[in-house]
């Protein structure tokens, strides 16, 4: 991989976050925006747990990843400290993966 | 470190952490596939989007072309512009400052800041997530990089899961609002019909829709 193609793929990046942050000012600016804005991150986010759960490469997959965020998602639902969540998630994924 | 500290302190540092993990097995996946110890880091400092950065490497090592690369990576990178728009009120930063907020712009810095009340958490949330994660990204590329992956496998240890328990984690509190638990639902829904159907990237993109989708019916319902 060439320089200029990392280059071109950081300044792409950077531009993605630096007009997200000058649109919502200038969204804002505008008014009225705020509840539309405030809904983006859940959706995004939910999003994300899907993919980074189910994703098998263009194809939804049941594996070990599932356990394990299903073992965090109780832990944090029953109010557990966000380290014990993250590391659960990470040991009931591990031991379904070595068993 | 500090008892004092705020909680979002000590949560930045863990997935901060676990983000670290796979930084090292970025850095040992850039050079794989062919890029110099000093490209990898360079990408890590620059590019900082940890999926962006294992797409490009990955199409790269598997003998595909460089645009294609950068097309995906751009893609996958995408998602942090429309986590800009909402986290532009809670950054009051101007100057160099907002220029540096807004490379610390992804998915874990968004997270930990949405998931605070106060205006003031939300902000030292977003900085102390980012920076914690920019730092163990680097520290990681670099290590993996220069050959170290005595810590093996990411998925070996399950860190893949820990994400997305991080971010359910996170989200939960505000769940109990009805607009955004509508909100989160047609967004995993969105997300899990465009995963087989649509390019890597857009599956999160298009969740987005559910913000307007959510707030049209709540309109149409109060007339």
């Amino acid at each position: 991989m060439s320089w200029t193609a990392i280059l071109v793929l950081a300044c792409g990046a950077y531009a993605f976050k630096a007009v997200g942050l000058i649109a919502g000012d200038r969204i804002r600016v505008l008014g009225r925006a705020e509840p539309l804005l405030a809904l983006l991150p859940p959706a995004l986010l939910a999003a994300l747990v899907m993919v980074q759960t189910f994703d098998g490469g263009r194809t939804l997959v049941l594996d070990a990843r599932a356990i394990g965020v299903a073992a965090g998602a109780v832990a944090a639902w029953r109010r557990a400290p966000f380290i014990v969540v993250v590391v659960l998630a990470a040991a009931a994924t591990a031991i379904t993966r070595a068993v | 470190m500090n008892r004092s500290a705020p909680p979002y302190v000590r949560d930045g540092i863990v997935l901060g952490a676990a983000v670290g993990v796979f930084g090292v097995a970025f850095g040992v996946l850039a050079v794989a596939s062919g890029l110099t110890v000093g490209q990898a880091s360079a990408m890590s400092v620059l590019v900082f989007t940890g999926a962006s950065q294992f797409a490009a490497v990955s199409v790269i090592g598997s003998g595909g072309g460089v645009a294609t690369a950068v097309g995906s990576a751009l893609l996958l990178s995408a998602r942090n512009g429309v986590y800009g728009l909402a986290l532009a009120k809670r950054l009051p930063e101007r100057g160099v400052r907002r220029f540096a907020a807004a490379q610390l712009v992804i998915d874990e810095s968004t997270a930990m800041a949405v998931a605070q009340r106060d205006p003031a958490d939300q902000r030292g949330a977003f900085w102390a997530t980012g920076l914690a994660v920019f730092v163990f990204w680097n520290i990681g590329t670099l290590i993996g990089a220069l050959g170290g992956n005595a810590i093996g496998d990411p998925k070996t240890l399950g860190l893949d899961a820990a994400f997305p328990a991080a971010f359910i984690a996170l989200m939960i509190p505000a769940l109990h609002e009805r607009p955004k638990l509508a909100a989160a639902l047609i967004g995993a829904a969105i997300a899990v019909v465009a995963v087989p159907t649509t390019k890597a990237g857009l599956p999160i993109l298009l969740a987005a829709l559910a913000a307007p989708i959510v707030l049209v019916t709540q309109r149409s319902r109060a007339r």
